[in-house]
């Protein structure tokens, strides 16, 4: 369908939806390029509604990253809300790009973005309303070539069936390459077999189609077969040895969306090692942008933007390096600008509250801080130390300096947890909120979010068995019982979409079937509480014969083979089952920046590791009590 | 302070851009043109730009209004020519005026819009008339929006076919003073067409 035609039809549904300004594209900085004037034309999917897809960065990073080159444009797509699918399906609108309203499928290329499982199920609804065959084995030649990337995709295996290639870590400079593979063999008029092939070759690239998993009769993966000589074998991560500098040209939505900001990243990784945390583990080594680099991005993106924030991303904001002189600097440059600059993620001490301090402008909020677990057993077996009473500390400060809520969050089910761990969580909300009252009355607020714990693939957790629903809604029942009265607000999450996670990260290659069922029987928007559906996840699995517990509630021996062991994030195997066996012991492991513990990812980029001051890896160069690397960790 | 009226279009995409958002595309325009636009007083300092009236979601608008205060004097050619690059597609502005500080504000200004309509469903100009007609002998119109009745018909101040764009439309003039608004979606509605088969551009808003 021409774009003409794609236009006229949907001025005739866009004032029966709700926010119409989501389907409409025309932001300001969108990039719109002669359709006949490049080589190859790229949609950048973000498969969930617009309002969350615009702050994506990852996507962001693409567009920027691909616009900048003369043969290539790269357009934006994201999934209509449930009356919008309606009336496009009605309309027989196919899914559409916004810049030039092209229909997804006259696209060369379509990059998804799945930075979390819950989005599975989407990203066939996209492809299904795109009039692409959902199953990759049944596209065309000439029909897109549909990749996916993002930080879900390190366990490629439930989605192999849907996608023609996986793009494993970071995306900068593989877009690049994925661009020039696909114009050579445009060029070379051979069929799409050889078009996998060949990217299969690029560093980073994982083509499920050219693996095979071989099953024991339990069910549990025996091995992962070659089916081209050539393909790698473990596919191997690929990152940027070097932050380039980030985008700053943000499109800038006409209409609000959940956050309107400039969004600079000032970090990739993180050296904490918390157990739990698959980011942490996946996003090795630490890198840092210098302060220079990060305040002439904010400058650059305010003036191509005019948002009124700006958020400071990493995965731990405590830890970059230069944060005292990062700070000061943007306190500096852009006081009385009417600005606010958010800070997340930092580290439960009263210094944090000192840097939140200079940064708040008029506007207070609530600070957010992460504990996670309340006892000192609980903290050794997820390795994130934090005494209860800098805790507490850290609280009166925050209250003293005229905030008046308090974010605390916490996870529950993590392995080894008693209800005793969980009570502890109770009390110490009541103790943070004590300290509150003391302060300023009855106007201190804390809220309180409880998550359940999903043992994430390719963390030292990845063999542990997700806590039983008794369990998790016995603890639930304890916090709700506790945690209420004036001043408290809790949150928590449903169990069933807690498993409905878990089943999704950690499963292998036969989930596909599941999925499939799954979306066939109604299922998207799986990270809606108000959508999900869970009755159509429950006869997927009966109808694939797929226990889900399999995957969810079965502790996994240490040496058995994981459906995502192929996937090499640089993390070892054998550094991950020797912290789980130090987590057993309750045995803290401290941040890597002091000591290296041997984790993989150096010798594996041994050759890609920068020897200039300004842009090292955050990894020291001595080794802890651990053995020089193994030939397996390399 | 300066306070300056801008005359503007607003088309394109930006039909399906409500006022608030509308507003925020403003205050960011104002940003990215390095204008510093006054803050209100107060706990809550907001940026000081006031809109005559609010262009429902849908529509586009011929020639907007919007007052702006900005804490440095500059010329109004000076103004347009800073603001032009960095306006958002669907936004272009006609005209930039100084206004004196001590006129009313601008809502209060507005009495009545003038609004063309072009149907995507053409109608015959006698079926469209015969609807027209029937409309304007009615003494009243009530109808209910939001939960609470009014009366439409007081509201429209003329109504007539238009066949300047070769098919017949309809101009339509409302009543646009505060407390007292006639929406061109609701005569439409009252004519039988809705709204998502029609084009709807406020042509004028009337100052008095």
């Amino acid at each position: 369908m021409t774009p003409d035609e794609i236009k006229r039809r949907l001025e005739r549904i866009l004032l029966k939806v709700q926010k119409p300004g989501r389907y409409v594209g025309g932001e300001y900085n969108q990039i719109v390029k002669s359709w006949q004037g490049v080589k190859t034309r790229v949609a950048l999917v973000f498969p969930d509604i617009y309002d969350i897809g615009i702050p994506n960065l990852g996507i962001a990073i693409l567009y920027d990253a691909l616009n900048r080159r003369s043969d290539v444009l790269a357009e934006r797509a994201y999934a209509p809300w449930v009356d919008m699918e309606e009336e496009m399906r009605r309309a027989g609108i196919p899914l559409y790009a916004l810049e030039s309203k092209h229909a997804l499928i006259d696209f060369d290329i379509v990059g998804l973005s799945l930075p979390y499982a819950t989005l599975y199920t989407n990203a066939l609804n996209l492809l299904d309303l795109a009039g692409i065959p959902v199953r990759a084995q049944q596209r065309q030649d000439n029909q897109p070539l549909v990749i996916a990337g993002g930080q879900s995709t390190f366990n490629p295996e439930p989605m192999a069936a849907f996608i023609d290639a996986f793009v494993i870590g970071e995306g900068e400079m593989i877009a690049n390459d994925i661009v020039d593979v696909h114009q050579q063999w445009r060029d070379s008029h051979t069929s799409r077999q050889d078009l996998l092939r060949a990217l299969s070759q690029i560093s980073g690239v994982y083509v499920p189609s050219l693996y095979e998993p071989q099953y024991h009769p339990d069910g549990t993966v025996a091995a992962i077969e070659k089916l081209y000589e050539k393909t790698p074998l473990p596919v191997v991560k690929r990152i940027v040895p070097v932050m380039p500098p980030p985008p700053t040209r943000f499109v800038v939505p006409s209409i609000g969306v959940v956050h309107n900001r400039v969004s600079i990243e000032i970090m990739r990784g993180c050296s904490r090692g918390c157990r739990f945390c698959h980011a942490g583990m996946v996003n090795r080594p630490v890198r840092e942008r210098s302060v220079a680099q990060i305040i002439d991005a904010i400058q650059e993106a305010l003036d191509a933007t005019g948002f009124e924030e700006v958020a400071l991303l990493s995965l731990s904001s405590s830890d970059y390096t230069n944060i005292v002189e990062l700070v000061e600097t943007i306190i500096r440059r852009f006081e009385g600008k009417n600005l606010t600059i958010s800070l997340p993620s930092l580290r439960i001490e009263s210094f944090s509250v000192d840097l939140l301090e200079q940064l708040k402008g008029a506007r207070q909020g609530s600070f957010t801080l992460a504990p996670e677990a309340a006892t000192d057993s609980m903290r050794s077996i997820i390795n994130k130390p934090i005494a209860s009473e800098q805790l507490l500390e850290t609280a009166r400060h925050i209250y003293c300096r005229g905030w008046k809520t308090i974010k605390l969050y916490f996870m529950i089910g993590h392995p080894c947890e008693t209800l005793n761990d969980v009570k502890a969580i109770a009390d110490l909300c009541h103790a943070v909120l004590a300290e509150g009252r003391k302060i300023i009355g009855r106007r201190a607020n804390l809220h309180i979010g409880v998550s359940t714990f999903v043992p994430k693939p390719h963390t030292p957790f990845q063999w542990v068995a997700c806590d039983s629903l008794e369990n998790i809604t016995a603890k639930q029942d304890l916090l709700r019982k506790q945690l209420h009265g004036a001043g408290l607000k809790l949150n928590w999450s449903d169990p069933k979409d807690t498993m409905l996670e878990a089943v999704l990260s950690r499963g292998d290659r036969r989930m596909a079937e599941v999925i499939y069922l799954a979306w066939k029987g109604g299922a998207r928007l799986d990270a809606w509480q108000d959508q999900v559906n869970h009755h159509a996840w429950r006869s997927a699995y009966d109808e694939a014969g797929l226990d889900p517990c399999f995957y969810t509630h079965r502790q996994r021996p240490l040496d058995e083979r994981l459906p995502w062991d192929h996937i090499n994030t640089g993390v070892s195997r054998r550094f991950l089952a020797r912290d789980f066996l130090a987590s057993q012991e309750g045995k803290l492991r401290p941040d890597c920046r002091l000591l290296c513990h041997a984790c993989g990812i150096l010798p594996l980029f041994r050759d890609l590791r920068p020897h200039n001051l300004d842009s090292r890896w955050k990894c020291p160069d001595s080794i802890s009590e651990e053995l020089s690397p193994s030939p397996e960790d390399a | 302070m300066r306070r300056y009226r801008f005359t503007y279009q607003k088309s394109e995409a930006l039909r399906y851009v409500g006022n608030l958002d509308l507003h925020k595309i403003w205050e960011r325009a104002f940003r990215r043109a390095k204008l510093p636009l006054a803050y209100s007083q107060g706990f809550h300092p907001q940026p000081r730009l006031v809109q005559a009236s609010p262009l429902p979601l849908g529509l586009t608008g011929k020639a907007e209004l919007i007052d702006a205060w900005i804490t440095e004097p500059l010329q109004a050619g000076n103004l347009m020519q800073k603001l032009a690059p960095v306006l958002p597609p669907g936004i272009a502005i006609h005209k930039v005026t100084a206004v004196d500080l001590s006129q009313p504000a601008l809502p209060t200004q507005v009495h009545a819009a003038r609004y063309g309509v072009t149907l995507l469903d053409p109608l015959p100009a006698e079926e469209l008339q015969a609807r027209l007609d029937e409309l304007l002998q009615a003494d009243s119109l009530p109808r209910r929006r939001r939960n609470k009745s009014y009366d439409l018909r007081p509201l429209i101040e003329d109504a007539r076919l238009d066949d300047s764009a070769g098919e017949p439309g309809l101009i339509l003039q409302l009543a646009a003073r505060q407390g007292a608004t006639g929406r061109a979606d609701e005569v439409l509605d009252a004519l039988g067409i809705p709204l998502h088969a029609a084009r709807i551009e406020r042509l004028q808003l009337l100052l008095g």
